[in-house]
C-alpha cells in the first residue's frame, strides 16, 4: 500500500489522476474502520489533511470538503442551522473533531447525517479533477447505496450552501443521542421569500432523497405572505407525503414500517418547529 | 514507511509503519505507549482518545501517516513527572476507576472538557463524555470525578 501525502489541491488531483485506485482519507472515521476490520485493502491512501484550502470556507458559502463537523457547529451554526443540527448528531465529540461533510459525501451512505440537509437546502457539490471542475446538485450526487456521482479521478473539493433564508430543522431517530447511525432522519428548509419548502429523508431509501410531493404540497398550502398557525391536517398530510417518498427496508436498526411511521412523525414535528420560528419572527418584526 | 511525530513533547520516529496502520497501533506497538487502549477499532468506545494537535480524537481512526510532523499527546503525557494531572487525581479519589480499561480515554476527554469549559454543567459533562464507553457502567463515579476536578481548578 502507498501513503500519498499531497500538500496542495493541484498535487492531490495529479495523484488521483495517476492513481485512481487511491482512497481519499480525511477524518478517517469511515475509511479507517474499513482498514481496521480488513474490509478494504486499497492500493493507496490519499491523505487530504495537509491541503489548507480544503479546511477553509468563504462567504456565500463555499465550505471546504475537509472542514470538520465541530467547526460547522461552532462557527457556521448561525448561517447554516440545519447543517449544524445534523452535524451535532454525528458520532461523538472525538468523531465530530475529525469527521467532515466531504467524507459524508464520499462515503455516500444512505444513513449519512448531513445528506437530508444538503438536499433540502439545495446544496451543490464541487468536485474536481485534472480535467476541470464540476458542480453537482446534491439531488444528482447520490446515485446508489454508498455510491456517488464521482468519477475515479475526481475528488470532492467543497460544498456550496447558501446561508439559511428561513427556518431549518433536522431530526434523527436512533437508540441514543451519541454514536448512533440513523434509523431514519429528516430535514426541512423553508424559503419564505420564494414561497417554497425543501424536504428530504435519510436512511429510508437506497439513497438520501427529496420528498418532492411533500414539498409541493406545502408550497401550495403555506401562506408565507401572512403566516398563521398551521392546521393539524396540513402537518399530518405533509407527514404522510414524506413517508410516501421513502422506500425503506427492514434491517437491524429498524423495520420499514417503523421507519415510515417515524418519518411522518418527524416531518410533522419539524414542520411545526420551523413554522413556529417563522411566526415568532413575524411577531418580532411587527 | 517512516513516521516522524512529536509525542508528549518528544520528537519520535517510528519505522516499518504499515501504510494502513492506525495512529493507535503505532503508539502502542511501535512507540511503547500502551496507555491509549485498543478496544473497538471503530471510534465507538473512546478508549484510544488522544490529543492530535491539541484536539481530542480516536487514535484508532487516524492513519499513522496522518500524524507525520504533527503533535500527539497521550494519557502518558498528562502527568508532570510523578505529579498526576488534577483530572487523574480526581479519578483516583472519586473511585472513578473500576476495571480501568476506559479510564485513559475518559481522562483525556475530561481533560479536554475542563480546558475548554472550566465549570461544566452536568449536561455538558455528559455530552463531552458521550464518545467514551465504560463497560463496568461506572458512570456516576466518573461524573463525580469530573465535577471534583472542575471544582479544584
Amino acid at each position: 500500500m502507498d501513503f500519498l501525502r499531497p500538500e496542495t489541491l493541484a498535487e492531490a488531483l495529479e495523484l488521483k489522476a495517476s492513481r485512481p485506485d487511491a482512497v481519499p482519507i480525511a477524518g478517517g472515521t469511515d475509511v479507517m474502520v474499513e482498514l481496521n476490520y480488513d474490509h478494504r485493502r486499497p492500493a493507496a491512501l490519499l491523505d487530504l489533511t495537509r491541503i489548507p484550502e480544503l479546511g477553509e470556507w468563504s462567504d456565500g458559502l463555499r465550505i471546504g470538503a475537509g472542514v470538520p463537523y465541530v467547526r460547522i457547529i461552532d462557527e457556521l451554526g448561525a448561517q447554516l442551522p440545519g447543517l449544524a443540527m445534523a452535524s451535532r448528531t454525528v458520532g461523538s465529540p472525538q468523531i465530530r473533531n475529525r469527521g467532515t461533510v466531504g467524507g459524508n459525501l464520499g462515503a455516500a451512505s444512505p444513513a449519512g447525517d448531513t445528506h437530508p440537509v444538503l438536499l433540502a437546502s439545495d446544496a451543490v457539490i464541487e468536485v474536481a479533477s485534472v480535467r476541470g471542475t464540476r458542480m453537482i446538485p446534491a439531488a444528482e450526487f447520490y446515485v446508489g447505496v454508498k455510491r456517488n456521482a464521482l468519477e475515479p479521478d475526481e475528488l470532492i473539493v467543497a460544498v456550496h450552501l447558501a446561508p439559511a433564508k428561513g427556518p431549518q430543522q433536522f431530526s434523527k431517530v436512533g437508540t441514543r443521542n451519541a454514536m448512533v447511525i440513523a434509523v431514519c432522519s429528516f430535514a426541512i428548509s423553508l424559503f419564505p421569500a420564494e414561497k417554497r419548502v425543501g424536504a428530504a429523508v435519510g436512511s429510508a431509501a437506497p439513497t438520501p432523497r427529496r420528498a418532492h410531493e411533500a414539498e409541493q404540497f406545502l408550497a401550495s398550502e403555506l401562506d408565507f405572505s401572512s403566516p398563521k398557525p398551521l392546521l393539524d391536517s396540513v402537518k399530518r398530510e405533509f407527514g404522510e407525503l414524506v413517508s410516501l417518498a421513502a422506500s425503506p427496508i427492514d434491517d437491524v436498526r429498524g423495520s420499514a414500517a417503523y421507519r415510515k411511521h417515524a418519518l411522518a412523525v418527524m416531518a410533522r414535528r419539524t414542520l411545526g418547529w420551523a413554522w413556529q420560528e417563522l411566526l415568532d419572527g413575524e411577531q418580532q418584526c411587527a | 514507511m517512516r513516521v516522524n511525530v512529536t509525542v508528549n513533547g518528544e520528537q519520535r520516529q517510528a519505522d516499518d509503519v504499515w501504510e494502513g496502520e492506525s495512529l493507535l497501533f503505532m503508539l502502542r506497538e511501535r512507540l511503547g505507549l500502551p496507555g491509549s487502549k485498543n478496544a473497538c477499532e471503530q471510534g465507538e468506545c473512546g478508549s484510544c482518545t488522544v490529543y492530535l494537535d491539541d484536539v481530542p480524537v480516536c487514535a484508532c481512526l487516524v492513519a499513522a501517516g496522518q500524524a507525520q510532523d504533527r503533535s500527539v499527546r497521550t494519557v502518558e503525557g498528562l502527568a508532570q513527572g510523578d505529579q498526576l494531572d488534577p483530572v487523574q487525581e480526581a479519578f483516583v479519589e472519586a473511585g472513578a476507576v473500576q476495571c480501568g480499561f476506559c479510564t485513559p480515554g475518559l481522562v483525556v476527554a475530561a481533560h479536554d472538557l475542563l480546558d475548554r469549559v472550566p465549570s461544566p454543567s452536568d449536561p455538558e459533562i455528559r455530552e463531552a463524555l458521550a464518545g467514551n464507553l465504560c463497560r463496568c457502567t461506572g458512570y456516576e463515579k466518573i461524573l463525580d470525578a469530573v465535577r471534583l476536578a472542575a471544582a479544584r481548578r
